[in-house]
């Protein structure tokens, strides 16, 4: 088998007996993007030599991400490397400094190894927004890999990178981990530093890891987060060693399967997505874990309250964009305003525009009790709902996305379409909760269903273990497209 | 239900459109604000709102001399520079 179809876990047995070195494992990397990438276009740029001159002023480390190359999705700083948000307003902007939880990887040995693509500033659910283009789906190249981290879902499922990062402000994870085939979290808001991430909406924003498997994930994660004075939103909290609660007794534990997500038509919630829920379920069952009907009354309410708070955040954020300290600038303007409106306006793709455009309303003075402030009112109840579901179980499970990955195309016409794809994962990120996607199953056309797990505040634990137990009773994460 | 006027919101936005992107916006922000508008179904008499998920507040660090990355680093990327600051258009325009 190639290294670069490995997982984490694999390949650190190899490096840390020195059955092979690091740069076989780029080596064979390298040749897997040379020959697979074109067609998925999952990198948005890639130089094999460059990022291996990087790699080797680094010292030998016992941990098991030394030696392992990652992909990192076009939105998180890496020193001396171009960052762009997949827009034209940063094209040539080059990071000076690494984002923390690159540095954190870095510093376990773990290797930066290309940059993946996305939905303009994480703006969208299908990776279709990107300024460089469309990524596509390994597992169906006339289909989405999902978005908004889209390239770096791609890369984990064609076996062009071992695992990679990418963020996930309402699903942007998660989505594109159900559509490929991969394992994808979000975590707790404020478990990983956001310092050096480029911010879409800053209340909702989390960086989290695309692995092969549920045990990758845990390596993965373990490196990744934890507290960072540079980003004081960050969770003083230690860190547990995720790894080491895999394949704890699941016995007696409770899931809770919230009742409205599985309404009939109510979001377009796909037959053949529902039945291999239901499949799961029974697995789940069958490890002697109880499995109750929950409610969260709110539910319907989710992406109404997350069309007014991520927009509103991002406009703010977007701000910073005005052809002034970085990024391009629009020829000869006439004066300061002339600056500020064509920089921006040839600078941003129509989807950003539209989402500065809502963010820009709910928040001006008239607008703004009855849109922003409303929205944050019913954000509390949406909490208040989760709060209550997980006093009687210790986790919930729902689909991750309604369907398995749609066509190129299909929703770009209608972006209200394209926002009621994101129904099961947005909930998560308003109640800063983590949430985590496994692979559960194929659609009657082939192509992978997620199973979303739901958890307690830094309970990620808790829900790796869930999903490894289920991953080690099903066969899913190991088929490749 | 609310009908945006796009005209002056992207002027606050400072977000310049061609007419022909107008006209598409236009029915698509009715159609996303018409779907958020939803919102007002929901009682919310009495609840606080949430503009932050965790209870954070007032997050102290130690005030300490740290290196810092050195100012031509941030310079280098800036469109127009004169010497070491920013240059931009003319600021206070003539009304037109």
């Amino acid at each position: 088998m190639d290294l670069a179809q490995k997982t984490v876990f694999e390949l650190s047995e190899l490096l840390q007996k020195g059955s092979c070195a690091p740069e076989d494992v780029l080596r064979s990397v390298a040749e897997a993007i040379r020959t697979k990438d074109g067609a998925v276009h999952a990198y948005v740029d890639f130089d094999p030599e460059r990022y291996l001159k990087r790699w080797k002023k680094m010292p030998k480390t016992s941990s098991r991400l030394w030696g392992i190359p990652f992909a990192v999705k076009d939105n998180l700083c890496v020193r001396g490397e171009e960052i762009t948000c997949a827009s034209k307003i940063l094209k040539n902007f080059i990071s000076p400094y690494h984002a923390t939880v690159i540095e954190k990887l870095e510093e376990k040995g773990a290797i930066v190894f290309g940059r993946t693509n996305m939905d303009e500033f994480a703006f969208g659910s299908s990776c279709e927004t990107s300024c460089y283009g469309p990524t596509r789906n390994p597992w169906d190249l006339e289909r989405v890999p999902g978005g908004s981290s889209g390239g770096s879902a791609a890369a984990v499922a064609n076996d062009t990178a071992v695992f990679a990062l990418g963020t996930d402000t309402g699903g942007s994870v998660r989505q594109p981990a159900s559509f490929c085939g991969v394992t994808g979290i979000k975590p707790t808001y404020s478990r990983v530093s956001r310092y050096g991430l480029i911010a879409f909406a800053s209340s909702l924003d989390q960086i989290g890891p695309l692995t092969k498997d549920v045990r990758d994930m845990a390596l993965v994660l373990e490196a990744a987060a934890g507290h960072d004075p540079r980003d004081s939103t960050s969770a003083d909290v230690p860190v547990p060693r995720y790894s080491d609660f895999l394949g704890r007794d699941v016995k007696g534990m409770k899931i809770g399967i919230p009742k409205e997500y599985f309404q009939k038509g109510l979001h377009g919630l796909h037959g053949d997505v529902e039945e291999a829920i239901l499949k799961a379920v029974k697995v789940l069952e069958g490890l002697g874990i109880s499995v109750e009907e929950v409610s969260l009354p709110l539910t319907h309410y989710a992406i109404n309250v997350y069309y007014i708070v991520a927009p509103s955040e991002a406009s703010s954020n977007l701000a910073r964009f005005d052809g002034v300290r970085f990024g391009r600038r629009s020829e000869v303007p006439s004066g300061m305003l002339d600056m500020y409106e064509r920089t921006r306006g040839e600078g941003f793709g129509a989807e950003a525009k539209r989402r500065i455009i809502l963010g820009t309303f709910s928040l001006s003075s008239g607008y703004y009790d009855a849109y922003y402030l409303k929205a944050m009112k019913v954000r509390t109840k949406i909490m208040q709902d989760f709060n209550a579901a997980f006093q009687k179980v210790d986790a919930l499970i729902t689909p991750t996305s309604p369907t398995a990955a749609f066509k190129l195309g299909e929703k770009m016409n209608d972006p209200l379409e394209m926002y009621l794809s994101d129904i099961y994962t947005i909930s998560a990120n308003l109640a800063a909760i983590p949430a985590l996607s496994v692979p559960c199953g194929f659609s009657n056309e082939g192509l992978p269903i997620g199973l979303q797990f739901l958890g307690k505040h830094f309970d990620e634990a808790a829900l790796l273990n869930l999903a490894y137990a289920f991953e080690q009773s099903t066969d899913f994460h190991r088929r490749t497209p | 239900m609310s009908h945006i006027d796009l005209r002056y919101t992207s002027h606050l936005a400072r977000l310049g459109f061609k007419p022909e992107e107008l006209k598409v916006f236009g029915p698509q922000v009715d159609k996303i604000l018409h779907f958020v508008e939803q919102l007002n179904k929901v009682d919310v008499e009495g609840v606080e709102p949430t503009s932050h998920p965790l209870p954070l507040a007032n997050v102290f660090r130690e005030d300490k001399i740290a290196p810092s990355i050195e100012m031509e680093e941030f310079l280098q990327h800036c469109p127009s520079r004169h010497g070491s600051f920013f240059k931009v258009p003319k600021i206070i325009e003539e009304k037109s």
